[in-house]
């Protein structure tokens, strides 16, 4: 797709660059009703089915602000430390586009109902400090499809249908500061960051925060400058990087890419940039030159917003525990370090651990499966961790029959096994592939006695007093239950037998 | 029919509004007798006023039907039920086109009713139908109607004033007793005083917009037109008041205007004419009636003094950035998209190109200015010279207004500095077309309440002058009590109202039955 891009590998773009990122990331408030008018904002309803007069624009329709909405994105600029405005008013974004119903959108301009805050994210146990902008409110377009060209863009297709369930469903933009001096960390930043901001925002109960339906979205801004420059470098806006493995890579990618075009004596142009999953790669959209004149001037159908002080108190007051604070609760009820902690999250199974212990599992238990045999099945899958097909409570089961003693950890990864290949629950599963430990002490003692008959040499050295050659016949004896044996005990009755 | 002079079809086109709902809840005459008696004076001169482009028949002697079906039930009457009434067609009817006087909406059914359409509905108000207008509202004489313009009853030569002419021209040629119009730089008040009626510019959001077509969304405002004081007072009171659809609505109670009506009392009451207003050219009968009109005013009890509003010359530049500049937003959905015309969509253009086809050949050359001033006004680099700068003076003539309202109750002036002038004299000189909102823009750019009453006719050309009241915010009643002294006052001295100097139309050819 980008044959014509020419790269510099990453490790020498940094030694001559320092990156400055930025991020502007849109989420899809969960409000009962749209922005401006009483029509649901239900996903996946029959196209142009959620809409009245006022969500298509029709002449003669107003907004009214829905107070909900509003509420909301206080509640995200409270956790992310902002000031929030005591007067602010929309503003009218002005271009036309088919999927616009009035072909403007209500937005803020500069007079955002959040400004100012931040947020803390962590990279192998390093604290980056991301400062917060803005937090602003609008509503979102409809949804334009582009039917019968190669690209799905409007460009060479044929025809275009729009829905506009979509149009006028509140839509809260996250700002941040430029993000400088994280070197080649920048790209795990921009995704540390965006994973913090989701999760932050699922607490905060605003959202469903769900980036394959659109519901979280980002743009990515970076820019390059030579080490030691003062002044930052022209920055390329890369639009709608939908999940959080390609923040990272674009980022990656656009480091790649303007440090070739720097080292080629050539200026970076400044533009917006789509992002291909595909592979990868980013291709230049429209420039600087050709960039809308939006004409944004102060909504004249729509009062100031002046949020009442007690009113942001008692929203601050009703605050949920926040992500950062319950790590650090959970690290310290855990015992982890920064960096144990740090990698929990960068897998995705914090919240997975926290439910496993919550439904009776010790904490170290529940980090062995998430972190060890879970996450190595997520990974060979290519499945998100909370994807998998087993919960929280069935791998605290699990632990508790090890914890029993009716399975060991090697027959429990065959119960996770099983629960993982849809066997059912794990104690239907013990049954059914019969992996429950023989405790039959009988049983145990034919198998012993069957291993040293069929390995005359290692009894005899054995019997020699070299003990540490009973392993072997356990081992045997182990093959023999096919795993089921309380290694322990058949040690105990092997020396026992040949003492 | 009933007996008598009244109740004659003839009679019934005379009566005013508030004679017509007492007619009617007395059963003295039906609802659908004196619709039908409006539907036929409609045929019979609108051909020659053109102040119709929709009328529903129909629906209208169905909504007379019912109110007379509530009266038979003895069901409680609304205080104008089962008077007729002309709709400007700039608000949304669910049961009739709406155009805005333009071919980009020709044809248009909006799926609503505006809050101001529901609540005459509400109150059995009778629809006749949709009245002519300048494009989008924006002009002084209809003649920006893509439906060719309306004619002044008095002299079907001139015009009858606008953006609301066919509203001004409907009641005036006795085709409907009340009319809806608009008001966005004067569009209310200068039509009724070229047409010698009664027109009222509420407080900003004291009625609401809720499907009322924007043009500049600051500063539009729905209001009355009647050829009574009190009819239009009772007018007021129907279509006004809060609407949660409206967040520019004003969550008060609607000011005592039909209480103020009735008072028509100025004794003891401070009037301010503005200086600023003195020096500019009026023509010389306007000059001479608004005299009269003062010299009535303190014999009447009122104590009259001169008063500065000194920014008030800024008011017409400052108005011709901020409504070009709010219409350059509100007209950008007219793309052809999701209804109206469309233009060009043959198969082989794109979207961008069939928008701009169907701009170029919907819309005016008035609304083109506009929309071109207003988006060159709101451009990266010129916003605070021009947008910015405008809403500072808004702000400073407000203050003017705010220190003159200290001083004095209601403020004065002619509505307009000459009366109805002949069509086509002023369609290719936009700059004299705006000048007849002079003394009407600033009480749009204040949001204040303002009204316009009959004060007789300029000697040179024997055609109507007005009065201007203005008042502040929320002091509705101030203008209806004032308007109403005057009227009551005038009418004595002329012997009835002021329309019945005003020459016979199409009946005298014929018309009559």
């Amino acid at each position: 797709m980008t044959g014509l891009a020419q790269l510099v590998p990453y490790d020498e773009a940094l030694s001559r660059y320092e990156p400055v990122i930025g991020l502007e990331t849109h989420v899809e408030l969960g409000t009962r009703t749209k922005m401006f008018c009483g029509c649901p904002t239900t996903f996946g309803l029959e196209p142009n089915s959620a809409v009245c007069p006022v969500c298509l624009g029709l002449p003669g329709s107003l907004p009214v602000a829905n107070r909900a909405a509003i509420e909301y994105t206080i509640r995200i600029g409270l956790a992310l430390n902002c000031s929030i405005a005591t007067w602010c008013r929309f503003a009218r974004k002005n271009y036309f586009y088919p999927d616009m119903p009035k072909d403007f959108q209500i937005s803020q301009y500069d007079e955002p109902l959040c400004t100012d805050g931040w947020i803390d994210v962590e990279i192998d146990g390093r604290t980056v400090r991301v400062g917060i902008e803005r937090v602003h409110l609008e509503e979102d377009t409809g949804k334009s499809l582009h039917m019968g060209g190669a690209t799905g863009r409007i460009h060479g297709a044929e025809y275009s249908l729009v829905d506009y369930n979509r149009a006028g469903i509140p839509l809260v933009e996250v700002v941040t500061k430029p993000v400088a001096g994280t070197g080649a960390l920048a790209p795990d930043v921009a995704r540390a960051y965006v994973t913090e901001l989701r999760d932050l925002l699922r607490s905060l109960g605003v959202s469903d925060v769900r980036m394959e339906q659109g519901s979280l979205r980002c743009d990515v801004n970076t820019s390059l400058a030579p080490h030691g420059s003062a002044e930052w470098g022209t920055r390329t806006e890369t639009k709608n990087v939908n999940s959080l493995r390609s923040v990272e890579r674009a980022v990656r990618f656009e480091i790649e890419r303007q440090a070739a075009v720097l080292d080629a004596g050539q200026k970076v142009v400044q533009e917006t940039r789509h992002f291909h999953e595909e592979d990868g790669t980013t291709t230049a959209g429209r420039s600087k030159e050709e960039a809308q004149d939006y004409r944004y001037f102060p909504e004249p159908d729509l009062v100031p917003v002046a949020p009442d002080r007690d009113w942001v108190e008692q929203i601050r007051a009703s605050l949920p525990e926040l992500p950062a604070a319950r790590r650090a609760r959970l690290q310290a009820d855990w015992g982890l370090s920064g960096l144990e902690m740090t990698q929990l999250q960068n897998a995705g199974a914090l919240d997975l651990i926290g439910a496993t212990v919550d439904a009776g599992a010790p904490a170290a238990d529940a980090r062995k499966w998430w972190m060890g045999e879970l996450a190595r099945h997520a990974n060979a899958t290519g499945t998100d961790m909370s994807e998998l097909p087993i919960t929280p409570v069935q791998v605290a089961r699990v632990s508790a029959l090890v914890r029993a003693g009716t399975i060991n950890d090697k027959l429990a990864r065959q119960v996770l096994e099983g629960v993982l290949a849809g066997e059912g629950e794990p104690d239907a599963i013990i049954e059914a592939r019969g992996l429950a430990i023989v405790t039959d002490e009988g049983a145990l003692t034919s198998a012993v006695e069957a291993a040293i008959a069929a390995n005359p040499d290692i009894a005899a050295k054995i019997r020699d007093g070299k003990t540490a050659a009973a392993g072997a016949l356990v081992g045997e004896v182990m093959k023999a239950t096919r795993g089921r044996a309380d290694a322990g005990r058949a040690r105990e009755l092997i020396l026992q037998q040949l003492a | 029919m009933a007996a008598g002079d009244a109740a004659s079809a003839g009679g019934l086109t005379r009566l005013t509004a508030a004679q017509i709902a007492a007619a009617v809840a007395s059963g003295e005459v039906s609802a659908v007798e004196v619709t039908q008696a409006h539907l036929d004076r409609i045929v019979s001169v609108d051909p020659d006023v053109h102040a119709f482009l929709h009328v529903a028949g129909i629906g209208a002697l169905a909504a007379a039907e019912d109110v007379d079906r509530k009266r038979a039930a003895g069901e409680p009457l609304g205080p104008l039920a089962g008077v007729p009434l002309a709709l400007k067609d700039v608000l949304t009817t669910s049961d009739m086109p709406t155009t805005c006087g333009s071919k980009i909406l020709a044809d248009w059914r909006p799926p609503y009713d505006a809050t101001v359409t529901r609540r005459l509905r509400d109150a059995g108000v009778v629809i006749l139908g949709k009245t002519n207008m300048d494009e989008f509202a924006m002009g002084s004489s209809t003649e920006n109607s893509a439906y060719g313009p309306s004619r002044n009853p008095w002299d079907l030569a001139r015009i009858p004033g606008g953006s609301s002419g066919g509203s001004s021209a409907a009641v005036a040629a006795y085709e409907a007793p009340l009319a809806i119009g608009t008001d966005t730089g004067g569009s209310i008040r200068q039509p009724a005083a070229v047409c010698g009626i009664v027109g009222m510019k509420p407080t900003y959001g004291g009625s609401s917009r809720f499907g009322l077509v924007a043009f500049a969304s600051s500063l539009d405002t729905p209001g009355p037109l009647a050829r009574t004081v009190l009819d239009a007072a009772l007018l007021h009171e129907v279509m006004s008041g809060h609407d949660p659809l409206d967040s520019t609505s004003v969550d008060a109670p609607v000011p005592p205007v039909v209480a103020a009506a009735k008072q028509a009392d100025v004794s003891g009451l401070r009037v301010g004419v503005v200086t600023e207003f003195s020096s500019g050219g009026y023509q010389t009968g306007v000059q001479a009636r608004f005299t009269e009109a003062v010299e009535l005013l303190e014999s009447l009890g009122a104590k009259v003094v001169e008063v500065s509003c000194p920014h008030f010359s800024y008011a017409l530049p400052a108005y011709y950035l901020i409504a070009p500049s709010e219409c350059s937003s509100n007209l950008a959905r007219f793309d052809g998209m999701r209804y109206g015309l469309r233009v060009g969509d043959d198969g082989t253009r794109s979207a961008d190109e069939v928008m701009s086809l169907t701009r170029e050949a919907g819309f005016g050359p008035e609304v083109k200015r506009r929309i071109m001033l207003g988006t060159y006004a709101l451009s990266s680099g010129y916003y605070d010279a021009y947008y910015g700068k405008a809403q500072q003076v808004r702000t400073l003539i407000t203050q003017d207004f705010d220190a003159a309202f200290e001083q004095v109750d209601v403020l004065v002036s002619p509505t307009t500095p000459t009366t109805a002038f002949p069509i086509g004299e002023r369609v290719d000189d936009p700059m004299a077309m705006y000048l007849a909102d002079l003394f009407t823009i600033p009480s749009d750019l204040a949001g204040n309440a303002a009204i316009s009453v009959p004060c007789g006719l300029a000697p040179e050309d024997g055609l109507p002058v007005g009065l201007q009241i203005m008042a502040p915010a929320l002091a509705d009643d101030r203008t209806y009590r004032v308007a109403a002294a005057v009227e009551a006052a005038l009418q004595q001295r002329w012997g009835g109202p002021l329309l019945a100097q005003a020459g016979e139309l199409g009946e005298a050819q014929g018309g009559a039955r």
